[in-house]
């Protein structure tokens, strides 16, 4: 693995290069993934690496996606989705409209999720889905509406045990090893790009979900993160976060207040 | 070889599979009560639903269980097991992050990667133990331990339920101990703290 010195001097080249700060990442899983990329192009050294990502925008495109932990699945903590379904989505029922954020939605599934969620709810309509990363690339796919058909199985089971009723295969049309959801279940999605490091808030959201990215932040990149989800809350928004992840320690806790004791939602009371 | 772990330790690592919580079970009543160090636990969770492997392991011991939860502070005296579906890194601060990263393995959380995580921060003040199971997973992490100079305690497979894993890290790396559970407990019993 590259040093940790090393890799330290690599965070403050590429950011002087490129514009993106990596310093905010928890380092352990950094260096492993910067290992990863190591051997997946085959450098001969750490130097050419280094050479490589100087020299060439596309060589460092490809570092950004091979860093960025892009693993996700639909309805992922199915007790999760119940949670959502039965005490988050009946009080957004009562808003004329409902903007929800998806920070760090990588390719897309957990998105798809919440829109059959919504649907089932039937308020789809009145809703918009801001789905945003800062890897381009799995923006591009999550796009597409098309995800891998093996994991049909396991996504159908996952959404019957989220308390779905209906038939899953409802959703998609299968093609040989993939499965193209409906084209109506993402006309309320936004994707776009957004760095969580670096960019500002763009809205004011009554539900944002942040799952499984900050466990690649530092405790002081976290702090900020959470900062500018409070800074986009409503005044009455959810926050929910992946099922290890916690706003303690964050500064912002003592405004919110946990709303189901198994599941990492809070709820913003001032 | 890596003797020094033992009087120089900093952290105590164990993975495990299919026939490791038999192992535990044997070995977790017997640390004592005023164990020095944190231990980290990485086991394949099988069907074992959330909550229940440590409300049992916490059955058997007077040290603190408790699941890790991402950025926790590893504290002496207390076991933190790897959630189910993340795997756990080891942060030079003391602390541990979980990463939702590709299986290794077929396995998340796996053991090589805790391992591997864990000899590049702690090194010879690691102490790695792999228990029974049926999976090639933890052999490359205990050889990487043992590269960085941490001390490599192996379950006799003789006496481990499934024999493989603890087989394969012994071909696969060199091994400091070969031991029982009851004797794997006794000898952790006597490590000591390293005192800076
Ligand atoms: C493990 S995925 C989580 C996907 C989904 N939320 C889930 O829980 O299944 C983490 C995502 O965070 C994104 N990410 C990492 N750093 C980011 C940043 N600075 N800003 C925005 N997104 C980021 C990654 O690109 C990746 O897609």
């Amino acid at each position: 693995m590259l040093g940790y010195d090393d890799t330290e001097l690599l965070i403050e080249k590429i950011n002087q290069w490129y514009g993106y700060d990596f310093s905010g990442y928890a380092r352990a899983s950094l260096r492993r993934r910067i290992e990863g990329f190591f051997l997946k192009n085959k450098f001969s050294s750490y130097s050419s690496m280094e050479l490589s990502l100087a020299q060439d925008p596309a060589c460092f495109t490809r570092f950004v996606e091979e860093i960025t932990v892009n693993v996700t699945e639909m309805f992922r903590d199915p007790g999760f989705y119940r949670a959502l379904r039965e005490k988050i989505l009946p009080v957004l029922a009562t808003y004329p409209f409902i903007r929800i954020w998806h920070a760090g939605c990588s390719t897309g599934e957990e998105v798809y999720s919440m829109a059959i969620l919504l649907s089932e709810a039937s308020l789809l309509h009145k809703s918009i889905l801001y789905a945003t990363d800062v890897n381009q690339a799995v923006l591009e796919k999550a796009r597409t509406g098309i995800f891998a058909g093996a994991s049909m199985q396991q996504y159908s089971e996952n959404y019957m045990l989220s308390g779905g009723q209906k038939d899953f295969s409802s959703y998609y049309t299968a093609n040989y090893n993939s499965a193209k959801f409906a084209p109506w279940l993402g006309e309320r999605i936004i994707f776009s790009s957004h760095n969580l490091v670096a960019d500002s808030s763009f809205n004011e959201f009554q539900l944002i979900l942040c799952r499984n990215v900050l466990i690649y932040f530092d405790k002081q990149l976290q702090v900020k993160v959470l900062q500018l989800f409070d800074k986009s809350l409503d005044s009455l928004g959810f926050l929910a976060l992946g099922s290890k992840e916690s706003i303690r320690f964050s500064g912002i806790a003592d405004r919110y207040r946990q709303v189901d004791p198994k599941e990492k939602i809070w709820r913003k009371s001032r | 070889m890596a003797e020094v772990a033992l009087t120089n330790a900093r952290l105590i690592i164990i993975g495990g599979s299919s026939g490791s919580l038999e192992a535990l079970l044997q070995m977790l009543p017997l640390l004592k009560t005023s164990f020095p160090l944190p231990v980290v636990l990485v086991l394949h969770r099988g069907t074992l639903a959330d909550n229940s492997l440590t409300e049992l392991l916490a059955s058997r011991t007077t040290l603190q269980v408790k699941e890790a939860d991402d950025k926790d502070l590893l504290e002496p005296g207390c076991i933190y097991i790897a959630p189910p579906d993340y795997h756990v890194l080891l942060e030079q601060d003391g602390s541990l992050s979980l990463d939702v990263s590709e299986k290794i393995n077929f396995s998340r959380p796996s053991i090589d990667v805790s391992f591997i995580s864990a000899a590049e921060v702690y090194g010879d003040g690691l102490i790695a133990v792999l228990l029974s199971g049926a999976n090639a997973d933890g052999a490359l992490g205990m050889l990487m331990v043992a590269q960085k100079g941490g001390f490599v305690l192996v379950q006799d497979p003789a006496t481990a339920a499934v024999a493989y894993m603890p087989e394969k890290a012994i071909q696969q790396s060199p091994v400091d101990r070969v031991l029982e559970p009851i004797a794997i407990a006794a000898l952790l019993n006597k490590v000591r703290k390293r005192n800076r």
